[in-house]
């Protein structure tokens, strides 16, 4: 190796060296560029917005009647990959005297969801969709075990 | 009482050896793989991989699940490209079903796809540079990286394990901000990547650190079974999206590069051009979105005829293939991933041999591993 | 203006009113400037690891620490009653006796160093006559504590990182060294007052035309060799050895290792703004003139301190910026470059004091 590459190998390298340090310098002054978000503050600061399709839990609305769009048909539960659903259905009667299948509790383990959306998709009535609540750790695991639909919730009338 | 068992037969072999175990919980090992390495000084004589310690048995499982439902299971194998792990599956349905995907599912799942691949070699450039120890790289790529998941998880609801393919298409439209937000990244990443290269690079230790160590030739990327960018800087022509076009690769332009030397730094530079490829790729595409169907009418429960699908593709470590067994019924008799990271990992033992220790992990990093993959 | 070598002063004037003995008066002289050299430390290593943290916060476009205390300044006290509180394990197969000496031996002969180290004017612990020798020869001691840790240990990560740290130190210690003597041979003293002293008309990295300046930059780079910090962190390369020699270390014993850390990383910023930029001496061009007097009215500890914390600030900045060195590449760099570099450097250098070419 000559003097003149061994000189300018020193040189070119110091060279790469400093520019590395010229972008990690222009950080280090330019705080705008930080990207961190603080939380939980930027919660209350409304400044943590969730897009709507997020898939946080699934839940089940209900209107202001306490009514849900529920049939209690079990697709969900078919579709469910890792068996978080289990609904349990009773025989109601109808006024008119018909007996029809009706959901009595809507099981829903959290613990074992993985969000996939399978069963908002399965779901010909689209009673259930995803919420946004994410923060869903407990100390105790029975709390994850949910049960969706309200206490005396009934079906929608005309949901078929 | 003083104790040395440092010669014990375990720590040194008969050889003089000197016998360490990497992981499988180890920093740079990312995930829990199990390296024996046999050492001569620094010197690294032999790796042995073990594997197993993440083995969920997710083929088994999917024999038990629906044609739809199998899917899912597969974002947590390369969990780095799970949309692309799911798009290989859902081929492979579609294959037996013969459905024609619409058009304009089939440039989304494309377009997803590249920025998966974008948000992995992200991921994997970060993790690079803290392999080598140097820290910072690994936050700049999370910018980026998270960028990219904010746009997944507007449309598709999740950040990492997407299940956005439904067999027939997509599972819902993209959402309005999609196309916008994609623009916006697409000029912010070129700029990144200049900084990419002005930090690492362009570095001079980086550079004598990782060429001219690791040499994997041609012959032994193919003996090894290597795909992926692995197989590329070796000079194995060896992209899915070019021989093999599935869903809307056949309707862009973009570059298979390929290397010569095969060595760490080769590795390394393709995958940085590549991502500048990516983002090509999701030029061309962002702008021609054709109109119509997400979906293609399939019945609800999916009964595939009796035989056996093959679908692959590109993730961003290599050759996924998925391989269905159906007996008619309506869960697949046997489901056999062939995955990238498992056979990238066989070549590590050839590559390292006579290396420094401090090389062992640079390599790794070039091989970019998930251990999920390795052991589903 | 009160100056602190006043201050000192006049606690001496007082303490020998009120004790007689002169064996007793020394004791209990040494005795305070013990506390307050151990308190001033702790505090000091507690700034500089908030310091380096933020730093590299915002070098990685991030905040840092921001919760506890003001701008998350106490996060370090935090975590130093954490570390206390946490079990001191020993390993069952390690040797007892060496595992629990090295943290100590690390921290005293850091302690020791800081004997010679001139803060201000008239300011300095013990001014010996031999005040470079004495750091550059007792700073080595400290490998003996890493190699006693990396062995002891018995984990082989800890030994290989003790042996990487074995040789990274005795090769760099040299150049460390040379570049040491490239400004001893123009003063023409080891005493670090007289070194302070011989800049009042202008730093030796001003004065000493390249060949300083060269030995400026072989200091810098040796010496974030030697207390092994990024880019030379072989010793502890977290990728590669977890965390090297002191892998098997915790509780207060990982935190001495740490205070050690910090506190090396101090005294060669310290020795590089003695030496080359001027200490405590303001900043002086010529002889008598108005810059320098204005210069003048900024106290010296200013002065030293401030120096110190840039050469600090970019040893971090290197730290941030690059990735680590593999150990040949580590060797080569001193034996095939630095080494030769200030050998041909020493060799100007003192051509230019025995002409008396500098200004
Ligand atoms: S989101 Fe997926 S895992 Fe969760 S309940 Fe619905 S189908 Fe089951
Ligand atoms: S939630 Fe929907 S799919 Fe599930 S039981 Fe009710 S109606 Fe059927």
């Amino acid at each position: 190796m000559g003097l003149g590459s061994y000189i300018s190998t020193v040189f070119s390298s110091v060279k790469s060296l400093l520019s590395g340090m010229k972008l990690t310098g222009y950080y280090f002054t330019h705080h705008k560029e930080i990207v961190t978000q603080q939380y939980p503050e930027n919660k209350r600061e409304g400044a943590l917005i969730l897009p709507e399709r997020f898939r946080g839990e699934v839940t089940m609305p209900h209107d202001e009647n306490n009514e849900h769009r529920c049939t209690g048909c079990q697709s969900c539960e078919l579709s469910c990959p890792n068996g978080s659903i289990k609904i349990i259905t009773k025989q109601e009667v109808q006024p008119d005297g018909k007996k029809k299948k009706a959901i009595d509790t809507w099981v829903y383990h959290l613990d074992m969801c993985t969000f996939c959306n399978l069963c908002i998709e399965a779901c010909p009535t689209q009673a259930i969709v995803m919420g946004q609540e994410f923060e869903h750790s407990v100390f105790d695991k029975k709390k994850l075990k949910k049960i969706l639909n309200k206490p005396d919730s009934k079906l929608k009338a005309g949901v078929e | 009482m003083i104790e040395h068992n440092l010669l014990e037969p375990d720590m040194i072999t008969e050889d003089g050896d000197f016998v360490i175990n990497i992981g499988p919980q180890h920093p740079s090992t990312h995930g829990v793989l199990h390296l024996k390495v046999w050492l001569d000084g620094e010197t690294v004589k032999k790796v042995e991989p073990h594997l197993g310690y993440i083995h969920r048995s997710i083929e088994k499982m999917c024999e038990s699940l629906s044609y739809r439902q199998y899917i899912f299971s597969t974002s947590r194998m390369d969990y780095l490209s799970a949309h692309i792990n799911n798009q290989a599956c859902a081929l492979a349905v579609e294959m037996g079903l013969g459905v024609e995907v619409p058009d304009r599912a089939k440039v989304i799942r494309t377009i997803l796809a590249e920025l998966t691949r974008l948000a992995s070699h992200a991921l994997w450039w970060g993790c690079m540079g803290l392999d080598l120890g140097a820290v910072t790289p690994f936050f700049y790529a999370f910018r980026e990286r998270e960028f990219i998941n904010d746009i997944m998880e507007e449309t598709c609801g999740a950040r990492l394990t997407q299940n956005f393919i439904v067999p027939g298409g997509l599972m819902a439209d993209i959402h309005p901000n999609f196309v916008p937000k994609t623009k916006e990244l697409i000029k912010m990443f070129r700029a990144n990547i200049d900084e990419y290269n002005q930090l690492l690079t362009g570095n001079v230790i980086f550079q004598q650190r990782t060429q001219n160590v690791g040499f994997l030739s041609k012959e032994a990327a193919i003996s090894y079974g290597t795909s992926g960018p692995v197989a590329r800087a070796s000079g194995v022509s060896c992209d899915v999206r070019k021989h093999y076009p599935y869903d809307a690769y056949d309707r862009v332009q973009f570059k298979e590069i390929l290397g010569t030397t095969g060595d760490s730094w080769e590795r390394y530079v393709i995958r940085i051009d590549e991502m500048r490829e990516s983002l090509s790729i999701i030029e061309q595409l962002i702008d021609n979105i054709p109109e119509g169907d997400i979906v293609a009418k399939t019945k609800q429960v999916i009964k595939l005829p009796k035989g056996e699908f093959y679908s692959r593709v590109e993730t961003a470590r290599g050759e996924l293939g998925v391989l269905l067994v159906s007996d008619g019924g309506s869960t697949p008799y046997r489901v056999k991933f062939r995955s990238p990271n498992f056979s990238n990992l066989s070549a590590l033992g050839h590559i390292a041999k006579g290396s420094k220790i401090g090389d062992l992990v640079a390599m790794m990093a070039t091989l970019d591993l998930v251990i999920p993959d390795v052991d589903r | 203006m009160i100056t602190l070598s006043e201050i000192a002063h006049n606690i001496h004037v007082k303490l020998s009113g009120a004790i007689t003995n002169e064996t007793l008066l020394s004791i209990t002289e040494m005795a305070i400037v013990g506390i307050i050299l151990l308190g001033s430390l702790v505090m000091l290593s507690f700034f500089l690891g908030y310091m380096e943290r933020k730093v590299a916060a915002f070098m990685q476009i991030r905040l840092g620490p921001n919760r506890v205390g003001p701008k998350g300044s106490l996060q370090i006290v935090a975590d130093t009653v954490k570390l206390l509180f946490k079990e001191g394990l020993t390993p069952n197969a390690s040797d007892k006796f060496l595992f629990n000496t090295a943290p100590y031996i690390m921290v005293i002969t850091t302690m020791l160093v800081i004997a010679p180290i001139a803060y201000s004017s008239g300011f300095q612990i013990w001014d010996t006559s031999i005040g470079v020798l004495y750091v550059s020869s007792v700073s080595s001691v400290s490998v003996i504590g890493i190699l006693m840790a990396g062995w002891s240990s018995n984990n082989k990560y800890s030994l290989l990182g003790a042996m990487r740290c074995g040789a990274q130190i005795v090769s760099y210690e040299l150049s460390i060294g040379l570049s040491l003597i490239a400004i001893v041979v123009l003063t023409g003293s080891l005493r670090m007052s007289d070194i302070v002293m011989s800049q009042a008309d202008g730093w030796w990295i001003f004065k000493g035309h390249i060949p300083v300046l060269i030995a400026f930059v072989i200091f810098i780079i040796a010496s974030t060799a030697e207390i092994n910090r990024a880019p030379f962190d072989l010793a502890e390369a977290e990728s590669e050895l977890t965390a090297g020699f002191h892998t098997e270390y915790s509780g207060m014993k990982f935190a001495m290792f740490l205070l050690a850390e910090y506190i090396n990383l101090f005294i060669v910023c310290a020795m590089g703004a003695t030496l080359f930029l001027g200490g405590w001496m303001p900043l002086h061009f010529g002889a008598d003139n108005a810059f320098n007097h204005a210069m003048d009215y900024i106290p010296g500890f200013v002065w030293f301190f401030g120096k110190t914390f840039f050469l600090i600030f970019v040893i971090m900045w290197f730290r941030w910026t690059f990735p680590r060195l593999r150990i040949d590449q580590l060797l080569n760099l001193e034996w095939k470059y630095l080494l030769p570099i200030s050998m041909i450097n020493i060799l100007l250098v003192t051509i230019i004091a025995i002409f008396g070419w500098h200004f």
